[in-house]
């Protein structure tokens, strides 16, 4: 690791000297999120979310292969078999309400861990591959909980099916034969459900595998912080454990409240009826709308209902929805500021409030139906979102005068304390 | 160059959505949209109260049952219940004999083979079958009823949005198409065969008013069976056939939560401890 003076893995019993000589597996999980990852000691509850985004994982991998058990991947009998495990397998409706919810905590938790980077400037030099990396995962995670929606082969996950594969069918010349490739059919059928599932099972552990090279990066430069200051030395940092393992705890506490909360009395809460409903193609819902955690980027896709010359309305609305995306792969190169957290830049902190508001408000706008005034709204919102970071973005950060920075971690620390005796100034590391 | 090129796709992105609301916008002032007639005549459903109703509420038994009663003796005989078999009614109260004795009594037969021969038969439902389907299928079951298939009751309490509130108000619901509707919608007229009832989706159903009258069924323990009540008992067995572990999840949940709550104070009393010095500042 960066930090000279993290703590060693020094092991004291004969077994664990004999393991770390074969297989010092021990030694990188100390190194990973044990006492030796030397944290900046600031880090508020904002910090908590990556380590609730990696419990979620667990809580969906443990119950989904639980589900997959008593699950059958057939579109005959696929709404029955999740009905039955329901009703009939023991603690089967723990399962899959935990399943279900637990996929919107997984979004809850990793959209305010992007709110986190975005405020704090995580995604600035050096850390641009996990901001990059991360991105990678919310792509991974947003295919699988699209394809983990038409598992119960309800009438929202068919119908979902059919307008998303249809996104691609938009595509001049090869969308057609690229939408019927990916469904199996030329429409959601057994074929689509099968290997949905498939890449359904597959996926999480890909993005496990991620989540490795996202913490990979991230212990290459160490933890960003509240006031975006570097580590100047070992004052300004605290070991991962017991510090951070104990505040996390707390933090996993206070998740799995909420999330028992909706869990057991509002498992439906979030849930569309129309899913309750077996699949059939004869009968099109009233309004076809994803799970909340699509709905700002349905609605930029809904926004769009002019052509542009020859570019039809849909296929600008697709590619509009997947640049709203890919638009933040670019971040760390179109924010040039040197200044990474929100605190000490006055303009950029206007700006960037303005956008949450828009993303909740394109959050709102994206699951009521597709009627005037909400398409309307929807354009300024999504006109909003591309200028805020492709035009505003830049400019901020070539115009702005930041706010004087704390002089290191550690004076921000006393300050906030109330000591600033300077019994403890920062010595800058060699 | 990322930032020129960012600019240059901001710029088209949002100036092309500006101009799209701005051609929207015009359109919307000089064409406003037309009220349909399910916007102007939808009703959300009735606000009713069930035993169930809150984070901690329990199924009424004697009520479930005579819901149960309702449903046999006047939605089954065109509504399926699938997902529900004849052991689950021992949640409602039901001892071994007697619901064995409701499978055995049952007015529609377990499709079967015929020992013998071979061929398709009945046979009397025993309680680990669901319960049978009241037509062979859905071209019979269309056929009976007016070309409308009767959909599947099992999960319809959660298939709606308020669903025991929206199954009472179907239930009550019907009524003579208002005036103010047929003048200001004059092509909106009930078609022959339907129904009007302002709480369905589209305001015209093929289901008939299945509880016409006071009395419909007799209710084995005294409750007067006024048309209100059969629509509530039916409404909270519906709830119940929808979401039969109700009680278990709220009692686990309850649980849970409690041991969350004594594992997190803890938890952050821990957090507390282990940050003493580093918050007192000046270590």
């Amino acid at each position: 690791m960066s930090f000279p003076w993290a703590e060693q893995y020094t092991p004291k019993n004969p077994l664990t000297q004999w393991i770390d000589e074969k297989l010092p597996l021990p030694r990188l999980v100390y190194n990973a999120v044990g006492a030796g990852y030397p944290v900046p000691r600031n880090l508020n509850y904002f910090w908590n979310f990556g380590v609730l985004a990696g419990l979620a994982l667990v809580i969906q991998i443990v119950t989904g292969v639980i589900m997959a058990m008593h699950y059958g991947a057939n579109d005959l009998v696929a709404f029955t078999t999740v009905e039955q495990t329901m009703r009939d397998v023991n603690a089967g409706w723990l399962m899959r309400y935990a399943h279900a919810n637990g996929a919107s905590f997984f979004f809850i938790v990793v959209y305010l861990h992007i709110f986190r980077g975005l405020y704090f400037g995580s995604y600035k030099a050096p850390r641009e591959m996990v901001w990059l990396l991360g991105l990678v995962i919310f792509l991974l995670m947003m295919a699988t909980a699209f394809m983990g929606y038409v598992l119960p082969w309800g009438q929202m996950s068919y119908w979902g099916a059919k307008v998303i594969t249809g996104l691609f069918g938009a595509i001049p010349v090869v969308g057609e034969p690229i939408q019927t490739w990916l469904l199996g059919g030329f429409a959601p059928g057994n074929a689509s459900l099968n290997r949905f599932f498939s890449l359904h099972f597959l996926l999480p552990f890909v993005i496990a595998g991620v989540i490795i090279l996202h913490i990979w990066a991230l212990h290459i430069p160490g933890s960003n912080n509240p006031t975006g200051v570097e580590v100047k030395g070992p004052q300004d940092t605290v070991p991962f454990h017991p510090y951070y393992t104990a505040k996390d705890g707390f933090g996993a506490g206070i998740f799995l409240i909420a999330f028992s909360i909706l869990l057991f009395f509002a498992p439906n809460f979030l849930g569309h009826p129309d899913n309750y409903i077996e699949a059939n193609p004869l009968s099109t819902p009233a309004h076809i709308v994803p799970e909340w955690y699509f709905w700002p980027f349905y609605a930029i896709l809904r926004a769009f209902t002019v052509d542009f010359l020859f570019i039809p309305a849909k296929l600008l609305g697709v590619l509009a929805m997947f640049a709203s995306i890919l638009l933040l792969f670019f971040l760390p190169w179109l924010d040039t500021s040197p200044v990474r957290s929100g605190k000490y830049r006055p303009t950029f902190n206007k700006f960037f409030w303005i956008l949450c508001l828009d993303v909740v408000i394109l959050g709102w706008l994206g699951g009521a139906p597709a009627e005037e005034p909400y398409v309307m709204m929807s354009q300024v919102a999504a006109a909003y979102y591309f200028a805020h970071f492709l035009i505003i973005l830049p400019l901020i950060s070539r115009f702005e005068k930041p706010l004087p920075l704390p002089g290191s971690i550690t004076e921000a620390v006393l300050a906030k304390y109330g000591k600033t005796d300077g019994a403890t100034v920062a010595v800058p590391a060699e | 160059m990322v930032r020129y090129g960012a600019i240059a796709v901001g710029l088209f992105f949002a100036g092309w959505l500006f101009i799209s609301f701005l051609i929207g916008a015009v359109a919307y002032v000089s064409e406003p949209p037309v009220p349909t007639v399910e916007h102007e005549f939808h009703e959300a459903p009735k606000h009713v109260s069930f035993s169930f109703d809150g984070p901690l509420g329990k199924y009424d038994q004697a009520q479930l049952q005579r819901g149960f009663q309702v449903f046999k003796e006047v939605c089954s005989a065109c509504h399926s219940l699938k997902f529900v078999a004849f052991r689950d009614l021992a949640a409602l109260g039901y001892n071994e004999a007697e619901v064995k004795a409701i499978a055995k009594q049952w007015a529609i037969k377990t499709p079967s083979v015929d020992p013998a021969t071979g061929e398709a038969s009945t046979r009397e439902p025993v309680p680990s079958d669901y319960f049978p389907k009241p037509f062979a299928n859905n071209v019979a079951a269309a056929a009976a009823n007016n070309n409308a298939i009767p959909p599947d009751l099992s999960l319809m309490t959660k298939a709606r949005h308020h669903g025991s509130a929206y199954v009472y108000s179907l239930i009550t619901g019907y009524q003579a198409q208002p005036a103010e509707l047929l003048k200001e919608f004059p092509d909106s007229k009930t078609p022959e065969g339907l129904h009007y009832n302002p709480y369905f989706a589209n305001l015209n159903l093929a289901m008939a008013p299945p509880l016409s009258a006071d009395g419909q069924v007799t209710y084995g323990d005294g409750t007067k069976p006024t048309v209100d009540q059969m629509a509530q008992d039916v409404a909270a067995f519906l709830t119940w056939t929808a979401e039969p572990k109700l009680e278990n999840r709220r009692r686990a949940g309850l649980a849970t939560i409690l041991f969350l709550l004594i594992a997190t104070g803890l938890a952050y009393m821990s957090y507390q401890n282990i940050w003493a010095d580093k918050k007192k500042a000046a270590a």
